[in-house]
């Protein structure tokens, strides 16, 4: 059962082509990756799916048509982790959580608590400006909006840029006990391919807005083509 | 680039043909009124210099047209030392002075962004017409100073009104041709860099601290000249002639205008002249609408017509008249050299 | 040229009634910060629209009804004023330069101002506040009361809505559209509503403002011109991003006029504004963003 399935996704921005037709679906409960070089397009596709940027091509989400704009995917239950984290800076640590149940009818003192405990370096900070936060707090900070808001689909951008392994780590557990505690379906972006490969169950391979490869994990670590430009062996 | 290029150079002929001919088609009282547009013209394309290419905000440069003005009606009634200077001959003095008065005021304004420079600069254009109260005696306090009525010079068989039309439209031709050589070279690319990106400009090496002033020194000049040519049309100035309202009139001409475009300005200057001065006429011409019965005369009436009009143009040219101008003529030019 | 005539009894009236012009500087200047950290764009018609619902208010009084009365109704009719000018004029064009929307303003104050000249005419009128004239005493120093109702009623507003901002759901989503838009609306926020909320706000705002400075200078289309152009140079000098500065601009700058317009024989009544900006240009001078506000730190 497919909890997202794109059919043949076109993105522009402004006169020039992004995305060329990209088809790919995530499973119920799975955690699919997109790997590419940059340029490839793979932020674009988390784009187009949340309705950031302007797409033509249908976006499937739990059986219905996605509508186009990022507040209404928001409020379909989808949540997008941007890259560069999305933070209000301006505002605390503890309204950014806040924030991030804004689409639900949550008891938001109780959601915040499940975030610290994952994180409880953000409770230590809870009434800190965010934007004063570390790299990886702020990463940190994301997630737990996130999870505030429960979704039934994370889109993921890079989450281990610029992190340190420990910190990186610390996420994909969160994300592996968000699945199976709310049955949360996950499509990650990432550069990392070797850290990905470890913790997805499929993958896409995008290049210039077009898919090249798609499998299992096991089968992309033996692709002998994905081994040598993605993985480094 | 080189159609683009020969494309403008016919445009500017085109222009001049026009500008020229003109006074042959329409009434003596018509090009008094042009020229009156041509000197909002010149007052936005210095305008347009500051706010469209440098980037800078200024809501006072009403402000710097007073100092042209003034200087003007100093020179040719007191004059130097008792000697009367000929009007014809202030208007490049009125443009200095004016241009020092804006350099000095690009010096602060370096420290300034945004609005918070609007706001100072809509101070200047407030506290401006309280100077010639407090120093009446030099500036002719709320009467202020009568000049001699202009006159071509000897051997020039016009009316009043064509010579006041071809000197304005002569000079504005000139300082239209000097704006655009300055936005083409170097100074011009330093100052759009600096509206792009000021951090960017200044890792390339651009003083900013140069050209900003430059920018005011140069849009003061243009707006002192604008004033002088004002002051000649007018022959008096006081307080009212350059009231508060025109600094803002003349940021609404370069809006609709279109910020860079220079020749959209005329545009921009048309409407300013004409709904300063013809708000009835847009009224009775609205009431030929059968349900509308407005009486052009009540007070607040005109002050409709502009607001209403201001709004429409620019919800429908929100990029002014030069943006409407780009999306008509820019398909025409980029096919002109791309032969695709 | 300077002080002549000092006594402490004037000096505390005359600080009273700074603080009063100064409530009223601070709940425009307010409005016009809210506009501005959403939109980047000053509200040239906040005066004029304040203006206009005190002449709505000025016309129910008129049949009947009583200043508290009419309060809560004119309140409302801002309200839905302020959201359906941002919906109708600024939304069209919201992707457009700020100088085209600040136009669009300017547009909207000509209009308006030239509307009230035609329903109501120009005329000086007379406006019965909710506070009577007299004056009591202040330890020895008599103060109008209606300077104390003046600033009582801005500062209650301005702390209401401090604690609309700061307790609530709808308050912390209007200050996150402000900020971040594009993140609230990957949060599910309507950002588009959250700035027309913004712009009722204001209005209500404005419309405070009006009511309570009416009793004191006498309702006519112009009376809001200068107090917006204070206003404005309070919100500057508060920091034009932050709501707190406005509310101490606005009180610091009627207090310092006042005085400065009192004690400064060469300043005078005529004065009072230019040398008013001369001090904020001072102060901009050196901090470029104002009391509070943040400019962006750029070494070059």
């Amino acid at each position: 059962m497919s909890v997202l399935e794109l059919h043949n996704v076109e993105a522009r921005y402004g006169p020039v082509q992004a995305l060329h037709g990209v088809s790919l679906n995530v499973g119920d409960g799975e955690l699919v990756a997109v790997l590419g070089a940059n340029g490839a397009g793979k932020t674009t596709t988390l784009r187009a799916i949340s309705g950031t940027v302007r797409r033509s091509g249908d976006v499937v989400f739990a059986g219905r048509k996605l509508p186009r704009r990022p507040d209404a995917t928001a409020r379909a239950g989808i949540a997008h982790v941007p890259e560069g984290r999305g933070t209000f800076s301006e505002l605390s640590v503890w309204e950014n959580l806040r924030l991030g149940a804004y689409a639900r009818r949550a008891n938001v003192k109780q959601e915040a608590q499940r975030v610290y405990k994952f994180f409880p370096r953000l409770e230590d900070r809870r009434d800190q400006q965010a934007g004063t936060l570390s790299g990886g707090e702020q990463q940190m900070l994301a997630l737990g909006r996130a999870m505030m808001a429960r979704p039934k689909l994370l889109l993921l951008d890079e989450p281990s840029l610029g992190l340190a392994p420990i910190v990186v780590n610390q996420i994909f557990e969160a994300l592996a006990r968000m699945k199976t505690d709310d049955g949360m379906s996950v499509l990650v972006v990432e550069q990392n391919a070797n850290l990905a490969l470890a913790h997805a169950a499929r993958a896409y391979v995008l290049e210039v807005g077009n898919v090249v490869v798609e499998g299992t994990s096991d089968e992309l670590r033996a692709n002998e083509s994905v081994r040598k430009s993605y993985l480094g062996y | 680039m080189r159609a683009k290029l020969w494309l403008e150079l016919t445009g500017f002929a085109l222009l001049t043909l026009i500008v020229a001919a003109l006074p042959r088609f329409v009434s003596d009282f018509r090009a008094r009124e042009l020229a009156i547009v041509g000197m909002y013209f010149i007052a936005l394309l210095g305008l347009s210099i500051l706010t469209g290419y440098s980037g800078q905000i200024s809501l006072g440069h009403g402000a710097f047209m007073a100092i042209g003005g003034y200087t003007t009606a100093i020179l040719s009634v007191d004059g130097i030392y008792g000697h009367q200077i000929r009007d014809l001959w202030t208007i490049p003095i009125a443009g200095v002075i004016a241009g020092l008065a804006g350099l000095l005021v690009g010096v602060p304004a370096l420290r300034l962004s945004g609005l918070y420079l609007a706001l100072i600069t809509f101070g200047i254009a407030v506290s401006f017409p309280q100077l010639p109260k407090k120093f009446d005696h030099f500036l002719g306090g709320t009467t202020g100073k009568i000049l001699n009525l202009a006159e071509p010079p000897y051997g020039l068989h016009t009316t009043t009104n064509n010579w006041i039309y071809y000197l304005t439209w002569g000079i504005a031709l000139v300082l239209l041709l000097a704006a655009w050589l300055l936005v083409r070279g170097k100074a011009g690319r330093a100052l759009q860099a600096i509206r792009d990106s000021e951090v960017a400009a200044a890792s390339s090496g651009i003083s900013l601290a140069r050209y900003k002033t430059l920018a005011f020194g140069i849009s003061a000049f243009y707006a002192g000249v604008a004033g002088s040519l004002y002051a000649i049309a007018n022959a008096y100035v006081n307080p009212d002639v350059f009231p508060i309202i025109l600094s803002v009139y003349l940021v609404v001409g370069l809006a609709v205008g279109g910020l860079d475009s220079l020749v959209g300005l005329i545009a921009g200057a048309g409407l300013i002249y004409f709904l300063q001065n013809h708000a009835d006429t847009v009224a009775r011409w609205i009431n030929h609408v059968p349900a509308l019965n407005l009486d052009p005369k009540q007070p607040g009436i005109p002050s409709m017509v502009f607001g209403v009009v201001l709004i429409v143009v620019m919800l429908l040219l929100p990029t002014g008249a030069g943006g409407l101008m780009r999306r008509v003529f820019g398909p025409l030019t980029s096919r002109l050299y791309t032969r695709s | 040229m300077l002080l002549y005539a000092f006594t402490w009894t004037e000096f505390a009236q005359q600080l009273a009634a700074g603080i009063r012009e100064g409530a009223i500087y601070a709940g425009l200047a307010l409005a016009l910060v809210i506009i501005y950290r959403s939109t980047r764009v000053i509200n040239f018609a906040q005066g004029e629209m304040a203006t206009f619902t005190t002449f709505i208010a000025w016309s129910l009084m008129n049949h009947g009804l009583s200043f508290w009365t009419a309060f809560p109704v004119v309140l409302v009719i801002a309200f839905a004023g302020g959201v359906a000018i941002e919906r109708v004029l600024i939304r069209p064009v919201e992707n457009a330069p700020v100088l085209t929307i600040v136009i669009i303003t300017l547009g909207l104050a000509l209009l308006l101002n030239g509307l009230m000249s035609v329903i109501w005419g120009g005329a000086n009128r007379q406006f019965n506040g909710p506070f009577s004239t007299r004056t009591i005493d202040v330890g020895s120093v008599p103060i109008s009361v209606q300077d104390i109702g003046i600033v009582a009623v801005s500062v209650g507003l301005v702390v209401l809505l401090a604690l609309f901002f700061r307790f609530t759901k709808l308050g912390l989503a209007l200050r996150a559209a402000a900020v971040n838009p594009e993140s609230s609306r990957l949060a599910g926020i309507r950002v588009g509503w959250m700035l027309a909320l913004g712009w009722g706000i204001a209005a209500v705002l404005g419309a405070v403002a009006g009511m309570m400075i009416a009793p004191v200078v006498f309702l006519d289309p112009n009376m809001m011109q200068t107090i917006l152009l204070y206003a404005f140079a309070a919100a500057v000098l508060g920091g034009l991003d932050s709501p707190i500065g406005a509310v101490v601009g606005g009180i610091l700058l009627g207090v310092t006029i006042t005085l400065l317009g009192r004690y400064v024989g060469f300043i005078g009544s005529t004065l009072k504004l230019p040398a008013a900006l001369l001090l904020i240009l001072v102060l901009l001078l050196v901090r470029p963003g104002g009391l509070f506000g943040r400019v962006a730190v750029r070494r070059v």
